[in-house]
């Protein structure tokens, strides 16, 4: 009649850490030699592209200090996602969050750059872009809350709403008048930008500091614990007298709260002006992130500098080899494709027919 | 196909269906450890088994649902490869699962013959499915929507779905679970019917007067393997139930007298809307005391859920009024308030829902923090506070002998026993005046049950008002004080368990007049 099935999935029984790690190395490798096949096809030969891009994003102290000024928002918009993803409420609106924050901030660094000191100006900054980013994610929040509605439709259109905002910002009351009709924003004045330290803006301490207070906040505090129930089981956390509603306004607050002071960061300390670049796909480079992270906190700054390292890395051979844009963003998506891919493998594994087997009539 | 009585004699010695060496790993787990069975024509076969023993598993995989890991089957001699139900189903296998699989909006004629070739008018059908119902003695409108349908009626419309394509071996999961003790004999009846026809009927079961009542053999299963296989007249329950547990089990269940008989909770012309309809629950009026369990018996879905809901504050009462009388005196209304409300005013209710995972405890999380559930509030300052909960989670793991790697394994990794040990430890943790418990020995084995049944004694004796839902008839009638009969959302009667039978709480739950007893 029939024979076996030629493949099967089945679920591993726990695996061991270490052979989870050895998949993940293998994964990588696996990788590496499948990007190198493509640098082949390009005409190129991947031992001298390889070493080129790891030397361009680590090599020196200047790349160094470009990779880490890339991982900062990676890693802030990786730290804010976490509370909402660890509530099932996914949020793919990081994006938007921190394009709400960086235009809040950016209205004080071009209008009140003299009224106040400038240690007020940046707390100022800081707060506007908590806040923006903070009621850009209470808006689904709300909605999904009160009504039930997708957050993740929700979250992703709020992404197009604020860069729009921007780009009318941008073409129209904030348009530089010295820009000789090119439409753009002026550069910040000097008291609105942020000092640096050990060479990079001193965004990467504050970012750090979120990689710490949102590790401590989801591990040892009450409400990380109820947003940890909400997750889990909306009616377990009824159940137990926990206010899903509560919870999930308070806990998207904080998400775009962490969005919009990563927008600040980023107008204040690497751009120096507001532009419809301004979040750059950072927010949906770091569900990626967070999800590698499995949505802890520390884990999250090494994926975040592995992440910039690639990006960093890519932009190196563009330059040093020709090889094109798009051609070396392939490479990185293979490197992400196969890190996000090995965690089916940890999980499960193929049982193929045996050779022998399938008794047929 | 219709085989000649004769010939089903003829062939009785040799077995029809012969499972051989069969054994399924579910990653580390080995759920069947090389099980062979013989099915033969014109026989019961009951496989009986506690749950997690590997029945359900054993037989899904000769309906075609999983496919073993070793070993293989052959049916009238010849070796076969079963990959898919539609496999199972042209051998002539059919399997009714205990979760039915029907298109609620169609009639039953329509789900019957759903996926067949189009070739035939529905006439045509329609009269091939008379000659069945006729046949084996079941009653069915053939042209009634399903939504419309009890459980019993649905059970019979998966029969025959099955019948009507040619079924040699019919295998039932767990199909008395949702009926009333009526229901069963018609449906045994049926059964018997079958196998007078010389088709094998395969019953998978737990419960052991339904095997001595119905089967010709009985398979044993326990922890995966296959522990024997006996003549049911040659046998008897405690001889099965050793078999089944592994050693001597005492099924003698007591009740302590009632002490000190209090008012502790009044509902009063309670009405609920459910998911399903806006009467989930009609203008029920009960009381329920201090010292003294009140069992609530009725088919699944007449009402127990959305009362438990209803008094544990998480669905609104659309009418009447629930009031909670403290032992210290005065009385606090519970109507319209949550769960969170509730514990503020400092109600000393407990609640083992039904959906465990889904509703009690959160799966991913360990036992610690699901101790910690509903008391995470506790305590100043913004810092979760899991000292006093880990030393009561380490009592609860002693003192109920919960089984588990430690206490940060996720609490979805245990057997379902251990977890209604932690949960049912928890609820009870903080002496509760009230205790309602939905289900709790549900998919539990014989002694997870018993502990559970030990428990709630206990509660009642300290002096708590228990109510306790649930579904098998004999445990009801000899743990319970008093019996609460719903029909259909509505109060069908209040029986004092001493006196009450089977049959007069069986004939309670129809009562409602809402559904007819069939089969």
């Amino acid at each position: 009649m029939t024979r076996e099935p030629l493949v099967r999935i089945a679920k591993r029984a726990d695996a061991a850490p270490t052979a989870a790690w050895a998949i993940r190395i293998a994964a990588i490798v696996a990788a590496l030699l499948f990007g190198g096949l493509i640098i082949l096809l390009l005409g190129h030969n991947p031992f001298a592209v390889y070493p080129v891009m790891f030397a361009g994003a680590l090599g020196n102290s200047p790349a160094f200090r470009e990779t880490v000024k890339i991982s900062i928002p990676l890693l802030g918009a990786a730290v804010a996602i976490a509370p909402a993803f660890k509530m099932r409420f996914w949020n793919i609106g990081a994006e938007g969050q921190i394009m709400a924050g960086a235009i809040a901030a950016s209205y004080f660094a071009l209008y009140w750059y003299d009224k106040v000191p400038q240690p007020v100006l940046w707390l100022i900054m800081f707060l506007a872009g908590a806040l923006a980013g903070g009621l850009w994610g209470l808006i689904p929040a709300f909605f999904r809350a009160k009504w039930g509605t997708n957050e993740t439709l929700f979250t992703l259109m709020l992404n197009y709403v604020a860069l729009q905002f921007e780009l009318y910002m941008q073409n129209g009351p904030w348009k530089d008048p010295r820009g000789t009709g090119f439409p753009k924003i002026p550069m910040f004045n000097d008291a609105a930008r942020l000092p640096k330290l050990l060479g990079v803006h001193i965004g990467w301490i504050i970012v750090l500091v979120f990689v710490a207070v949102m590790f401590i906040y989801l591990r040892y505090t009450k409400d990380g614990y109820e947003i940890a129930v909400v997750g889990e089981s909306e009616r377990t956390a009824q159940y137990a007298g926990i206010s899903v509603t509560q919870v999930t306004l308070k806990s998207m607050a904080i998400s775009g709260a962490v969005s919009g002071a990563v927008g600040f960061l980023v107008v204040s300390g690497a751009n120096y002006t507001l532009s419809d670049q301004s979040a750059g796909g950072v927010g949906f480079t770091a569900i990626a992130v967070a999800w590698l992270s499995k949505l802890n906190p520390i884990a999250m700054v090494a994926i975040a500098f592995f992440l910039a390292i690639l990006s960093k890395g890519s932009n190196t051979i563009q330059t040093a080899f020709e090889i094109p844009k798009s051609a070396a963003e392939v490479l990185t998506g293979i490197i992400l494709f196969f890190m996000l891919a090995c965690e089916f493998f940890v999980e499960y594994k193929l049982i193929f027919r045996k050779k022998s087997g399938g008794a047929a009539i | 196909m219709q085989t000649a009585p004769f010939f089903v004699i003829a062939i009785m010695d040799k077995p029809f269906i012969e499972l051989k060496n069969i054994t399924k790993h579910f990653g580390d787990t080995v759920a069947n450890d090389s099980v062979s069975l013989d099915i033969y024509r014109g026989e019961i076969l009951s496989v009986l088994g506690e749950n997690g023993s590997g029945k359900t598993t054993l037989m899904n995989m000769l309906a075609g649902i999983y496919y073993q890991t070793s070993g293989g089957f052959s049916f009238d001699g010849s070796p076969v490869e079963i990959r898919s139900p539609k496999d199972a189903i042209d051998l002539g296998v059919g399997m009714v699962h205990q979760h039915f699989k029907l298109v609620e909006v169609f009639t039953a004629l329509e789900n019957i013959i759903l996926g067949l070739p189009g070739d035939k008018k529905p006439a045509q059908a329609q009269e091939e499915l008379r000659v069945l119902c006729e046949k084996y003695g079941f009653h069915l409108d053939p042209n009634k929507k399903v939504y419309n349908m009890s459980v019993s009626e649905k059970q019979t419309v998966e029969i025959l779905k099955i019948l009507y394509r040619g079924a040699e071996v019919l295998i039932l999961d767990e199909p008395t679970a949702v009926l009333t003790p009526q229901e069963t004999d018609a449906l045994f009846a049926v059964l018997r019917n079958m196998k007078a026809d010389g088709r094998a009927v395969v019953i998978i079961t737990h419960k052991l007067h339904e095997v001595m009542a119905v089967s010709d053999r009985v398979a044993i299963m326990r922890r995966g393997r296959l522990i024997n296989t006996v003549p049911t007249r040659e046998t008897s329950p405690d001889e099965l139930t050793e078999m089944m547990v592994g050693r001597r089990v005492s099924l003698e269940l007591e009740r302590p007298p009632v002490e000190n008989r209090q008012l502790r909770l009044a509902v009063k012309n309670l009405s609920v809307s459910g998911i399903d309809g806006p009467n989930a629950l009609k203008n029920l009026s009960f009381e329920a005391f201090s010292g003294e369990i009140l069992g609530v018996a009725g088919i699944s879905g007449s009402g127990q859920k959305e009362l438990c809901e209803a008094i544990a504050g998480l669905c609104a009462a659309k009418d009447g009024s629930i009031v909670f009388y403290p032992q210290s005196g005065g009385e606090t209304e519970l109507t319209g308030l949550s769960p969170k409300e509730i514990r503020r005013l400092g109600v000393s209710s407990a609640f083992v829902p039904e959906d465990r995972l889904g509703v009690g405890l959160a799966p991913g999380m360990d036992i610690v923090d699901n101790v910690t559930l509903k008391r995470h509030r506790q305590g100043r300052g913004m810092l979760l506070n899991r000292t006093s909960p880990r030393a009561l989670a380490e009592k609860i793991v002693e003192e109920l002998q919960v089984v588990t790697p430690g206490l940060t394994t996720p609490v979805r990794l245990l057997s379902g026993g251990n977890l209604q040990k932690v949960l049912v430890g928890r609820e009870i943790s903080e002496n509760p005046e009230l205790l309602v418990t939905a289900y709790p020995v549900r998919g539990l084995d014989i002694n997870s049950s018993y502990q559970i049944y030990d428990l709630l004694n206990a509660q009642k004796k300290r002096g708590a008002a228990v109510i306790f839902i649930g579904e098998d008839l004999d445990v009801l009638l000899e743990l319970a004080d008093r019996i609460m009969v719903l029909s259909g959302g509505e109060l069908a009667g209040i029986l004092d368990a001493k006196g009450a039978t089977k049959n007069e709480v069986g004939l309670l739950m129809t009562a409602g007049g809402h559904r007819e007893a069939s089969v």
